[in-house]
């Protein structure tokens, strides 16, 4: 008896999460798929760089927020995905849309060897190690042996991809719809994984590592296979990022790179998956802003231009003051709302 | 290969060992007192040196301006830590790291808002033609070898023979013991902040009129001191300056024979990771065990 309604009580909650979860994700689909139709091509190039950014910030919160391995230097593997797509294309044929499952398959295994290797590693050597892997990323690039396929300082010039369909889509909205379609796979995996088995094994790893080693969870190998994984996804939105530029070159992976990255990860939310989004959106909407607040009037000129410096300040207000990010401010919102609004739907997990 | 090119690539290693030896110094210096990284030291020293740089064009004698620069910096340094540090007392790992990163990006954006982002010469007080300067080494690296090591051994003589020395040593060993006794623990760390921003700064103007001024100019030099550091010992301050010695002649003799001068910071990279991957304590640090 006590059971059964348990489980109908159990069964209920599934369903009241599910229909909150439809009440913000049946609006996103509508916007996802409508925008494109009603946006300048730009504005779409611009939508779609955040779709990419969202795979790449997603890859770091996985690696960064939830199993705690802070990484600095992910834009090494953002460029060896773009380098890899652009490679592939020029030397090989490989076809455009095959190039995403290359470079993530390429930056899994570096990123699982470089996992492997610093598994020993805790959280502040790791920071120094890929900080040292970020600052490297732009010579590495240059190599004179490698020159004949990177194209050395100037990089390499590919064609956008063409429209299979050019009466409904358009080269940018066709680009932007293949990346749309990459990142939902992406997120519903990543979803998928961090709310299960692999995912509590994960946060067991970040907040208590020796706990974790001694319930049975294989520490070393978990490091190494997250660390592949957000290389994986780095690397496929670095394919991607390929594509939408339609160029690679060296200076366009410094350390600034992995720097907007941690951005996106810290204002979005460290260690939520839909403030990854919110990140991405950020990273890319906000730059853009201040240049085209500028461009409007010359008075505004400052804005471009404290902008940089702002992220810093950014960083470091963001972390101390609100270190759930926008995504934990929101759910402290939703508490609040909840609790003196009775039981409306969607309430916190932690309620519960 | 002649003799004397290799003594010439070695003596000049030496010369930028010392600069990496200051800053690896420096960032030993918070990393013993707080056991956090400064990921933004590079950074302040670059905004140290362009502060030199303003006040020699502004007229004012380089001596001079490299003496207000570092009392400028040393109280920059320590309001860094009262404002900001401090809060970081018992913050975990990832807040610290994202902090720093975040001084980095406010230190290197505001450097190009106010100073720009032109390349700019940077005046060296040795002169070209001083009688000082050898076959090996120019003017400006014996003069900057010469003012590296002067810092340094004042650094080292004011650890190990004053007082207020002894207490920054104490508290960054054993805070709660230093508390006891009546050192002001707090203010240890604060200054322990200014004297490394002042080794930076040094190390800063000496790298300057080699690399020329511009926001991103500690980028390959904070890499090298992050190798220097972590093959002394990254809790060992006397590990540091040896530390940067030899980073500084391994990527000197091997950028000119080995790999190449467009792959130095590739052999810093693999300095650090071989370093941490296989004696992450470095050649003289301390093994830390860790009690679960």
């Amino acid at each position: 008896m006590s059971t059964a309604s348990a489980a109908a009580g159990l069964a209920g909650t599934r369903l009241r999460e599910l229909r909150a979860r439809a009440l913000w994700l049946v609006p996103a689909a509508v916007v996802a798929l409508g925008a494109p139709f009603s946006l300048s091509d730009y504005h779409v190039f611009q939508l779609t760089q955040v779709v990419v950014y969202a795979i790449a910030v997603l890859g770091l919160n996985l690696l960064t927020g939830f199993s705690g391995q802070i990484s600095l230097g992910n834009g090494a593997f953002y460029a060896l995905g773009a380098y890899s797509a652009v490679i592939a294309m020029t030397h090989a044929g490989v076809p455009y849309w095959a190039t995403p499952p290359l470079a993530g398959a390429l930056c899994f295994a570096a990123g699982y060897l470089f996992g492997r290797s610093a598994a020993r590693l805790e959280g502040l050597y790791l920071a120094l190690a890929t900080f040292a892997l970020a600052i490297t990323t732009p010579q590495l690039l240059k190599l004179d042996a490698l020159e004949r396929w990177t194209g050395g300082n100037q990089g390499v010039v590919i064609d956008k991809p063409v429209s299979p369909i050019p009466a409904l889509f358009n080269h940018d909205r066709w680009l932007y719809f293949f990346c749309l379609a990459v990142a939902i796979l992406l997120f519903t995996g990543a979803w998928n994984v961090v709310r299960g088995r692999t995912g509590r094994a994960l946060i067991a790893l970040r907040d208590h590592p020796i706990a974790a080693g001694a319930m049975g969870i294989d520490v070393a190998a978990y490091k190494a296979t997250v660390f592949g994984v957000s290389a994986m996804f780095t690397g496929i939105a670095g394919a991607l990022g390929a594509l939408l530029s339609g160029f690679v070159a060296p200076d366009s992976f410094q350390l600034a790179l992995s720097i907007q990255l941690l951005v996106g990860v810290v204002v979005g939310g460290i260690a939520s998956i839909g403030g990854t989004v919110f990140g991405a959106v950020f990273i890319e909407v906000v730059p853009d802003l201040t240049k085209h607040a500028s461009e409007v009037s010359p008075a505004l000129g400052w804005l471009a231009d404290v902008q940089y410096p702002m992220y810093g300040v950014l960083l470091i207000v963001t972390v101390l003051v609100l270190p759930g990010g926008v995504a934990g401010a929101a759910a402290v919102v939703r508490h609040r709302l909840t609790r003196s609004g009775g039981h409306a739907s969607g309430a916190p997990r932690s309620a519960l | 290969m002649t003799m004397q090119a290799f003594l010439h690539q070695l003596a000049s290693g030496l010369a930028s060992g010392s600069i990496y030896a200051s800053l690896a110094l420096a960032l030993v210096m918070i990393f013993k007192a707080t056991h956090h990284v400064n990921f933004a030291q590079g950074e302040i020293a670059m905004f140290s040196t362009y502060v030199a740089y303003t006040l020699i064009k502004a007229g004012v004698a380089y001596w001079l301006a490299f003496a207000i620069t570092l009392v400028g910096s040393f109280l920059a340094g320590l309001a860094i830590e009262r404002g900001i540090m401090r809060l970081l007392r018992n913050a975990p790992v990832l807040t610290a790291v994202v902090v720093f990163i975040g001084l980095l990006v406010v230190f290197n954006g505001t450097a190009g808002l106010v100073f720009g982002q032109t390349i700019q010469e940077f005046p060296s007080p040795f002169d070209p033609h001083a009688w000082y300067g050898t076959t090996y080494l120019s003017p400006h690296e014996v003069g900057a070898l010469a003012v590296t090591l002067i810092v340094l051994g004042v650094v080292f003589a004011f650890f190990r023979f004053t007082r207020l020395g002894l207490a920054m040593r104490a508290a960054a060993e054993s805070p709660e013991s230093s508390r006891l006794v009546g050192i002001r623990v707090g203010w240890m760390l604060a200054l322990g902040w200014g004297l490394a921003a002042v080794l930076g700064a040094v190390a800063g103007m000496m790298t300057a009129p080699i690399v020329f001024l511009e926001p991103n100019m500690m980028g390959g030099v904070i890499l090298y001191a992050f190798a220097a550091a972590l093959l002394g010992g990254i809790d060992n301050p006397w590990g540091a300056p040896i530390g940067g010695f030899i980073v500084g002649v391994l990527v000197n003799l091997g950028g000119a024979y080995v790999v190449g001068s467009h792959l130095q910071q590739a052999l810093a990279l693999a300095v650090i990771l071989a370093v941490l991957v296989f004696r992450p304590s470095g050649l003289f640090g301390r093994t830390v065990v860790v009690r679960v």
